[in-house]
């Protein structure tokens, strides 16, 4: 993992640990709520859902940052999934907490936070480096790429 | 920090089992994801407990790859496999994969049967109800107002809420697993009365009577609101159970509306006043001639050819009237030689069906009456389908993206022509 030490962030977030524990990659973010099932390919940590404006990319890997869940009551079990075929996303900001979302989270046990004093869909764009200390309840957010 | 009475932390601690155990961990993390402050008790869980396609459990086989690993290591995400006892809340199961016994027809294999099989058994060996189907309330789970529920599937969480005045988040299938051993829900959203009142209103103004009224408001509900709680007032008539099961289904898939109130007309809405818990809030959207040709327009987006080669009735599951209705329309008709009928209940349902006839109609027309699923789950459809139509906008609005294929909303009338004919000829009146 690349230490984002050596240069401090452009902007710090404080939020709410939804998933404790830290974690640190490149963003994706989309301003759609994102289904689970029917919206999310599994074996590929894809978004399928048509109209959507992440339809065709994946998560894996990525550091996800959306408003919240939608649709089915499957969300959880397809976000599982992903942890089963190695496509889960390394981490979750969201700022809508449902049960969906809070449940998922659970499940994939990456970091998750929500509930933050500014909107990160306003601050994070995809490909920014993200560094979530969900336990501390900060996000570090170093814009355009990786840090130093 | 959620707290725990005596009782839930001396099942955190082992007292009633590794697996209870596990269940209480995994509802803990869940309420403290949710900052809950404390469970309810819940003897009323509707999931999909420990069913799980091959590739699951071949994932565990160092945990046995079997359903105690699938139960343990997935549902209810414990690190270890343990023994499962049985379920010690009224727990049922919601639907599934497959037909139990036209299988076949919807291309299924051997093998995915075998495992269909399996998991049944052992669904019935740890004291779940095998009910298969997406509307419990139909086939014996009926809450009573104000019970603490624990449900998954949207359609059914939905009616739960608004129809019955039951209280359940849309739960998930973790969630509902560690709910049947445990009994216990994070006291959280629609268990709390603030959460349970109106945000926006909707004021219908053109008559709102029939099934597909119903179910064309409820697409254009969801689109409104989103996941919020609306308020629907003015001309909407003749409420009954299969137009509310129709319109929270629509509701739910093309906004994720959990809960709905009709003035007058469900049980938390008395009257306006009461359904805001005050004066009115939120947005103010109006339900005309103009917004129901353009939601009949946009579930009508994706049909180009009127060549019908699937027609799919039964979603959110057909209820006995409805099969009824279905069987009146189809006496002495047949289905087109290119064109398939595939009719989806619960098994319930079906029994009923069959002992009053319908299911013969049926057979003799042509049509096939399935239990446990439906095209979306199962994402079975008769082989070489291009184009079907549908009478659920939820199906509509799921399908045809899940499959590449097109698909037309209508009436059944129009659904059950477009069956005998092979030609959509359906059309806002």
């Amino acid at each position: 993992m690349v230490t984002a030490a050596l240069k401090s962030p452009d902007v710090i977030l404080r939020g709410r640990k939804v998933v404790g524990g830290t974690c640190e990659g490149e963003a994706l973010v989309t301003r759609q709520t994102i289904s689970g099932w029917g919206g999310v390919n599994p074996m590929r940590g894809e978004v399928i859902e048509s109209h959507h404006e992440l339809r065709g990319q994946s998560f894996a890997g990525k550091i996800l940052v959306f408003p919240g869940a939608k649709g089915s009551s499957g969300w959880s079990g397809i976000f599982h999934m992903t942890r089963l075929t190695g496509k889960a996303p390394l981490g979750l900001l969201f700022t809508i907490t449902t049960t969906k979302a809070a449940l998922g989270a659970v499940v994939l046990r990456v970091p998750t936070m929500t509930d933050f004093d500014i909107d990160p869909l306003d601050l994070i764009e995809t490909g920014d480096w993200v560094r979530i200390d969900a336990d501390a309840g900060e996000v570090h957010v170093w814009k355009c790429g990786v840090a130093g | 920090m959620v707290s725990l009475t005596n009782d839930e932390r001396a099942m955190l601690d082992g007292r009633d089992g590794p697996a209870v155990a596990k269940a209480m961990d995994l509802l803990v993390r869940y309420a403290e994801a949710l900052g809950a402050e404390d469970f309810v008790y819940t003897d009323n869980v509707a999931g999909v407990p420990g069913s799980s396609p091959q590739w699951v459990k071949d994932y565990y086989a160092e945990d046995g790859g079997d359903y105690r690993a699938v139960f343990s290591r997935f549902d209810l995400d414990s690190d270890e496999a343990v023994d499962v006892p049985r379920m010690n809340a009224f727990s049922c199961h919601l639907q599934g994969g497959m037909d139990p016994e036209m299988w076949r027809d919807q291309g299924m294999s051997e093998e995915a049967f075998a495992n269909f099989r399996s998991d049944e058994a052992e669904v019935a060996g740890h004291g779940i109800q095998v009910m298969k189907t997406c509307t419990p309330y139909l086939a014996g789970n009926v809450p009573v107002m104000g019970e603490h529920c624990a449900w998954m599937e949207s359609s059914a969480v939905v009616f739960c809420n608004s129809v019955i005045g039951g209280r359940t988040n849309c739960e998930g299938r973790e969630s509902t697993s560690a709910a049947m051993l445990a009994k216990r829900i994070p006291n959280w959203g629609f268990h709390t009365d603030e959460f349970r009142i109106g945000q926006h209103a909707i004021e219908v103004e053109v008559p709102v009577d029939s099934i597909f009224e119903w179910g064309m408001l409820g697409y254009y509900t969801g689109g409104a609101v989103e996941d919020a709680i609306p308020v629907l007032d003015g001309k909407i008539g003749e409420a009954s159970l299969i137009k509310h099961k129709h319109f929270g289904a629509a509701a739910a898939s093309s906004g994720g509306v959990e809960m709905y109130h009709m003035v007058g007309i469900t049980p938390e809405a008395r009257s306006r006043e009461v359904a805001f818990g005050g004066p009115d809030k939120g947005t103010r959207f109006t339900y005309g001639l103009r917004e129901r040709a353009a939601i009949y327009e946009r579930l009508n987006s994706i049909g180009e050819s009127d060549t019908v080669d699937y027609v799919m009735l039964g979603c959110p599951h057909y209820s006995a009237d409805q099969i009824a209705t279905a069987a009146r329309m189809l006496e002495g008709r047949t289905v087109h030689a290119n064109s398939e009928l595939w009719i989806f209940t619960s098994r319930a349902v079906k029994a009923t069906a069959v002992a009053s006839g319908y299911a013969e109609i049926l057979r003799k027309a042509g049509a096939k009456l399935m239990t446990d699923t439906c095209s979306a789950i199962s994402q079975a459809v008769p082989k070489g389908t291009r184009v079907a139509a549908f009478d659920s906008a939820k199906q509509t609005h799921y399908l045809p993206a899940m499959m590449g294929i097109e698909g037309w909303f209508g009436t059944t009338q129009e659904c059950i022509d477009a069956a005998c004919t092979g030609k959509w000829q359906g059309r806002l009146n």
